[in-house]
């Protein structure tokens, strides 16, 4: 019996029990759907933590004051002003060979004022070297530079959402002056849209302005020290280099004995983006391997209703087998039966968990990412399954003695 | 669409066949030595009360079972040593099948039913459609290809399964019990069908446990505790053409 005739013949004993069938193709259809959606949504999810890290900058390191005990009374983490711009710069001067920029930042919170609009955000104030840290660029405008800073210039550059609640109807905000607190400040640039970040902050919502004019003009202080300064190393190899050598010139600059705890403390974002990375994978892993299982449990569906119509048809194997067919014959009419089966589940699988995955990402925002590749190997999957869970029913079908099976009632 | 004819050379030859089942320990000889020549062109009935061992001999000489001990040429040829898929192979080409339960395929069409055969000698589709047609023609079913056994008479079902059996030209036809669904006017029916093949050539080989049935064919033999009792001429023979026109006169 040639490919041709054996799966309209499978086709035709399927269509004759559709509800079985169906039931039979369910759990199928179910792993099918499951390795398909959860897939794409982890891989989703994979894609926008890489571009989130992408937005975080590269190679990271934040180095932040740390905790100093006084009189046995610990204070917690930032809590100190003993980073201040001398580090910073001695760090920019100094340690050339893995530090690729350095930028401070201190931030403040500041209602803004233009025209009849106004809006609540963070003021960072920092250096033109913290767009190259974080890789971030603008939409419009100039960076400031280090004469801005020198003279706290009243000029600003504003992210995305802050332009949108100023300025919702007008084009050009390039040179217009807004107040920031009590500071009116010139729109020098825009930054480019980011979104929000992995733990779902708006970057747009934000507003950058030279280290000193938030410094000396919003804050209101004549102190150097700086809340945060984010390092971007050289390379992502650099990056224990950097951190190595900003903490023992730190510890220098702050007099600090070998075994004294440091007053600041290095966070090393490079890792925590490994770490978001390897969540990811993990995830992707653990969804992966629960719709494997059930792709298991739909080849046993299979075989179980398999099993069941081979002694349900005996009587037909029986009649075939006297009109000449042979064992691998009917071995094969049943092992086709099965692969159809699953391949059938396997497709209606595969447009159910696209269709999921469409669903997840409009209604819930989530990107999915719907991969070929996975799709093509997850209905080999399905037909393997098929070939494994039809075997031992099409085994038994094949042996069994034509004049006992045309006796079966 | 003629079954093949060999008028003369044996088509059916058993030399002392013996058949033994073993059942646990209990070993059951179900067929103790039984010599049998049919020659082409045949019509035999096989008579003989259940556990005579008629059935035993039909599974064997359809091929369907294997000997324990003696030869059984088929056309010649030694059936005794072939293999399972061997012994498909000759029932798919040799021999064909009338059941007494018809055992047609069910929510199957009778076009599907006949072409079932042909599925399994690799021949193409639109060949095994005309060649079902054509057979189911012959048995008078020409205006029935497309209905399903529940949608045919008992007598209708019957002449699709003789259709089945003749679509691969085959050289033997054994019908077990064919008439024993079947009311007495449709049962002369199906004989006189057999008669008719039996007319082209065809060597029939027929089990009936009935008497007026048998005497359709031209020799009957009768088994008796596995062994071959009676082997006689049929000295008055039915016709079932004369029988139906007497019915119709009657």
């Amino acid at each position: 019996m040639n490919l041709l005739a054996s799966l309209r013949t499978a086709l035709r004993a399927l269509r004759k029990n559709k509800l079985r069938s169906l039931l039979a193709m369910l759990g199928i259809v179910i792993a099918v759907g499951a390795v398909v959606a959860t897939v794409a949504i982890g891989q989703g999810a994979q894609a926008k933590v890489a571009a989130q890290m992408a937005s975080l900058g590269s190679n990271l390191l934040m180095i932040v004051p740390g905790s100093i005990a006084a009189h046995g009374v610990a204070t917690g983490a930032g809590a100190t002003q003993n980073l201040n711009r001398e580090d910073l710069t001695a760090i920019e001067r100094e340690l050339t060979t893995s530090v690729a920029a350095i930028a401070p930042i201190n931030r403040t919170g500041a209602q803004v004022v233009y025209g009849d609009q106004n809006w609540f955000t963070q003021v960072q104030g920092t250096t033109a070297a913290y767009l190259q840290v974080r890789g971030w660029a603008l939409a419009q405008g100039e960076p400031f530079g280090r004469e801005e800073d020198a003279a706290a210039a009243k000029v600003c550059i504003l992210g995305k959402t802050v332009v949108d609640k100023l300025f919702p109807d007008e084009e050009h905000v390039l040179g217009e002056q807004i107040r920031v607190k009590h500071v009116p400040c010139k729109v020098i640039g825009v930054l480019a849209a980011k979104g929000q970040s992995s733990w779902g902050q708006d970057q747009d919502d934000v507003i950058l302005m030279p280290w000193s004019t938030v410094v000396r003009r919003l804050v209101g202080t004549q102190s150097d020290a700086v809340s945060t300064m984010m390092v971007s190393a050289r390379s992502p190899e650099a990056v224990d280099d950097a951190q190595r050598e900003i903490t023992s010139l730190l510890r220098q600059r702050h007099h600090l004995s070998e075994t004294a705890e440091p007053d600041f403390q290095i966070r090393n974002l490079a890792e925590m983006q490994n770490a978001a990375k390897e969540n990811t994978n993990t995830i992707a892993i653990l969804l992966g391997s629960v719709a494997l299982i059930s792709l298991i449990v739909g080849a046993i569906g299979i075989a179980n209703v398999m099993l069941v119509s081979v002694t349900e048809r005996t009587r037909e194997i029986g009649i075939r087998m006297a009109v000449g067919a042979r064992g691998r014959d009917v071995l094969f009419q049943f092992l086709t039966e099965a692969v159809v089966l699953a391949s059938v589940g396997g497709v209606i699988g595969l447009l159910l968990g696209a269709g999921i995955s469409r669903w997840m990402a409009s209604r819930f925002d989530w990107p999915t990412l719907l991969s070929p590749p996975v799709m093509a190997a997850t209905m080999l999957l399905a037909g393997f399954a098929g070939v494994v869970a039809g075997f031992y029913p099409a085994l038994r079908a094949s042996r069994l003695d034509p004049i006992e099976a045309l006796r079966f009632e | 669409m003629d079954p093949s004819s060999n008028s003369g050379a044996p088509v059916v030859e058993t030399r002392d066949l013996v058949k033994i089942y073993r059942m646990g320990d209990v070993e059951v000889q179900a067929l103790g030595g039984v010599s049998l020549t049919i020659q082409g062109g045949e019509f035999a009935a096989v008579m003989g009360a259940s556990g005579s061992g008629k059935s035993t001999f039909m599974n064997l000489v359809g091929c369907l079972d294997k000997p324990t001990r003696g030869s059984y040429l088929l056309n010649g040829q030694d059936v005794g040593g072939l293999s399972r898929d061997q012994l498909a192979r000759v029932r798919g080409r040799q021999i064909g099948f009338v059941f007494q339960g018809f055992n047609l395929l069910p929510r199957t069409n009778a076009l599907e039913n006949v072409e079932l055969p042909m599925l399994y000698q690799g021949i193409a589709a639109r060949d095994r459609h005309q060649r079902a047609a054509e057979a189911l023609e012959r048995v008078g079913l020409g205006d029935r290809l497309h209905h399903t056994p529940a949608q045919l008479s008992g007598g209708q079902q019957q002449r699709v399964a003789i259709a089945r059996a003749l679509v691969n030209r085959p050289t033997l036809l054994l019908a077990d019990e064919p008439t024993g669904n079947l009311d007495s006017r449709t049962s002369v029916e199906v004989m006189g069908i057999f008669q008719e093949l039996n007319e082209q050539g065809l060597t029939v080989l027929l089990v009936t446990h009935e008497a007026d049935i048998a005497d359709h064919a031209k020799r009957i033999v009768v088994f008796k505790d596995g062994l071959l009792l009676e082997d006689r001429p049929v000295t008055r023979r039915r016709l079932s053409r004369e029988e139906l026109v007497e019915e119709a006169r009657a």
